[in-house]
């Protein structure tokens, strides 16, 4: 029986085993919200805004590792999700964007609501596509879901005339996919995997630093129990924070421009580096001369374009993450049946990385993450320890960008993958409250918190009454201090305090808001509140809270390397 | 350091522009680009010079590698190689210079393909060096336009007969 474009659109996706979209209609797909109406197998969640969707299907994808969907109209629906896609390229996240697009005769002619989506995306998107037949759709979607999901995971467009949508085809949905151009590499090189680990047991210093890689290829049972058997040290990125348990005693947090005392000390000090799934970004890196300067660099990556980018690396090994810390694991297994006289001074060794670690914790001692507990203001870190003991640590936490972003990553301790869902990469403000939403409908029953801050959560309010409608009990805890408080953070620090432009002392009353949507709206302006008002928002189970907590204005991220300097440069509290 | 890439792509729409703006996006300039298809119609050839260090160049060719409609990358740099490229000059021709504009031409084993009463067309073919110095050679009598393919290149086969 034959089927139109959007009946086999529909079908093609539930054969992809997606049940849940996020989208917003429009002329152009008309169709496909007509094949829609009435379905049950496929849930559409109804956004406020295109931004908004590509963002909770990326807070899906990110928290439940399952590819997320969007599909918006043509024109301006499709390049309102332009943010959404970059945020998700940058990190490595897999959604598969579905546009509509004005009929093939109109393509070229500045049709009504015609924009050259595939042209604006392509520098963004892993990979995408213009479907021009009905014959190649089911081709095309099997392999933008294949593309989005294998190797180093990414955003792939799908850009849909009408008149596609409403030709009719035989629906016959491919078994697999064949792409002789596209072969991404999982196994890593056994004779550079063995080097490495030649390299990690002779070294006196090593230390792990591992990225988002290690969470999108679920790797983290397989990390812990190569930093456990070698008693390694563990600093994570920001993208891969919960890929090593915050609570380990061998973790000493974050590296990089907010990264704490000790991971800093610790990269700069090493002699071997072994760099998991993280891609020496700026963030991290630092002056990139002097970064980890007596090193050898050992880098896993599944992308052979991140491998001696930034960073010259003594023993590249490409491949998946999990597989890689596999085979390292049975490498090291060989070397512990070898003989005594083959293992060399082992003594010695072990002598040497007891001193290191006296070090590290020498290191960590000195300078511990903190800030001045004050008795009427309510200080930011202090809401997010608080949120952490409160949570007992389970909560999903998603964030916005700028100063929330970092405190919540250097005051909550993330044991697990997938509960920290952050903007790394590009650095989106206005992602955490939508991904919250996409982390939410992912999970249902979990605790979903967005830290936010007053500027960016304005950036998509709109969601509130999408959260609303879904009955979602996403916890929104926006550290109010009326500042665009990083940029103001950098203009105090190197701009001699000329607040150029970041004062926000014109904003709406958060609870107000709130109240207006039909969601719950609290407010703490004294720290004793800060207890009750999370409490009374853990509470409610039906509809969306803001918690508006009336911060110190202009209390400043710590530690800072300021950006150009080296990691051991930092300014301190 | 200048290097000829040699880069097997699917035939299809779209992917000219996906290969030209993964090196405009990272600022990398394409010196010259030639395009056709192959033995195989679904498959083009794509030959494009570029300049750069040896760090830019393998960034190139790993994000070329990336593309999901690139087949095959090659650096014919570094191995041994021909290379061709073809130009068309039209160049000023009076009666007192064309003896001479001849035996240029003759020299260089290029070809005149169209004569009108004031030029000569002409057609050139050879590596880029010997493109330049014919061109260096008319330059005096006045060229009134030139257009140059860009370079295409080959690896050579192995000289050993195994």
């Amino acid at each position: 029986m034959k089927k139109n474009g959007a009946q086999i659109f529909l079908e093609s996706l539930l054969k992809e085993g997606v049940d849940t979209i996020f989208g917003f209609p429009g002329g152009a797909v008309l169709p496909i919200y007509d094949a829609l109406y009435g379905v049950t197998a496929l849930k559409h969640i109804l956004v406020r805004h295109e931004q908004g969707a590509v963002h909770m299907a990326d807070g899906y994808a990110r928290a439940s590792g399952k590819p997320g969907v969007v599909l918006v109209t043509s024109g301006p629906g499709a390049t309102n999700t332009v943010t959404g896609i970059a945020t998700a390229y940058m990190d490595s996240i897999p959604i598969v964007v579905f546009t509509g697009q004005v009929p093939t005769a109109l393509i070229g002619n500045d049709a009504f609501q015609e924009a050259d989506i595939v042209g604006i995306t392509r520098p963004c998107t892993k990979h995408n596509y213009l479907v021009k037949d009905i014959k190649d759709l089911t081709r095309i979607i099997k392999e933008a879901f294949y593309i989005a999901t294998t190797g180093r995971p990414g955003p792939v467009l799908v850009d849909i005339p009408k008149d596609v949508l409403s030709a009719s085809a035989e629906f016959k949905y491919p078994e697999k996919v064949e792409l002789k151009s596209y072969q991404p590499t999982y196994k890593g090189h056994i004779g550079q995997i063995k080097k490495a680990v030649e390299l990690i047991i002779k070294a006196k210093r090593p230390v792990l630093y591992t990225g988002g890689g290690v969470v999108l290829s679920d790797a983290s049972d397989e990390l812990r129990v190569f930093a456990e058997k070698l008693n390694i040290p563990v600093t994570n990125t920001l993208m891969g924070l919960g890929g090593f348990p915050g609570t380990h005693p061998l973790f000493l947090g974050m590296l990089g421009m907010h990264g704490t005392y000790c991971a800093n000390m610790a990269v700069t000090n090493t002699d071997c580096l072994i760099a998991i799934g993280a891609r020496f970004d700026d963030r991290v890196t630092g002056k990139i001369d002097e970064f980890a300067p007596y090193a050898k660099v050992i880098h896993v990556d599944i992308d052979p374009t991140s491998i001696s980018k930034n960073v010259r690396v003594d023993v590249p090994i490409v491949g998946d993450v999990k597989s890689v810390l596999k085979d390292m694991l049975k490498a090291l297994d060989e070397i512990k049946g070898r003989s005594h006289a083959e293992r060399g001074n082992e003594k010695a060794q072990k002598d040497a990385l007891a001193e290191w670690h006296e070090q590290i914790k020498q290191w960590g001692e000195t300078h511990k993450l903190s800030y001045k507990l004050d008795e009427k203001k309510i200080k930011p870190q202090y809401v997010i320890e608080r949120i952490y003991d409160l949570t007992k640590g389970k909560a999903i936490i998603t964030t916005e960008v700028g100063q929330n972003q970092m405190w919540a990553a250097q005051f909550y301790k993330f044991d697990k993958p997938r509960t920290f869902l952050t903007s790394g990469g590009l650095g989106t403000m206005g992602f955490g409250f939508p991904a919250a939403i996409g982390a939410q409908f992912a999970f249902p029953d979990k605790i979903v918190i967005d830290i936010a801050g007053d500027g960016s959560i304005q950036m998509n309010i709109q969601e509130l009454a999408t959260a609303v409608q879904y009955k979602l009990p996403v916890k929104i805890a926006i550290l109010n201090n009326k500042f665009l408080g990083m940029v103001r953070q950098w203009q105090e620090f190197f701009y001699e305090k000329r607040y150029s432009y970041t004062c926000m002392d014109v904003a709406p009353d958060f609870v107000k808001v709130a109240e207006a949507y039909g969601a719950v709206g609290l407010r703490a302006t004294k720290p004793e509140d800060v207890d009750g008002v999370i409490k009374e928002a853990l509470a409610v189970k039906n509809k969306p809270v803001f918690m508006d907590f009336n911060i110190d204005r202009e209390e400043d991220v710590y530690p800072m390397v300021p950006a150009g300097q080296p990691l051991n440069k930092m300014l301190l509290v | 350091m200048r290097h000829t890439i040699s880069i097997l792509v699917d035939n299809e729409f779209g992917v000219l522009s996906k290969v030209s703006s993964l090196f405009s996006g990272r600022g990398f300039n394409i010196e010259s680009l030639c395009v056709a298809e192959t033995l195989d119609p679904k498959v083009s050839r794509m030959t494009i010079v570029t300049t750069g260090d040896d760090q830019i160049v393998e960034q190139i060719t790993k994000q070329l590698n990336k593309l999901i409609n690139v087949i095959k990358v090659s650096d014919l740099t570094a191995e041994e190689h021909i290379e061709r490229e073809l130009a068309l000059i039209k160049v000023n021709a009076n009666a007192d210079d064309r003896a001479e504009i001849l035996s240029v031409i003759d020299i260089f084993r290029g070809k005149v393909v169209d004569v009108s009463p004031t030029t000569y067309t002409i057609e050139m073919t050879g590596d880029a060096e010997k493109v330049g110095a014919i061109t260096e050679l008319l330059r005096p009598f006045g060229i009134k336009e030139i257009v140059r393919t860009g370079k295409i290149a080959m690896a050579r086969s192995p000289k050993s007969g195994k």
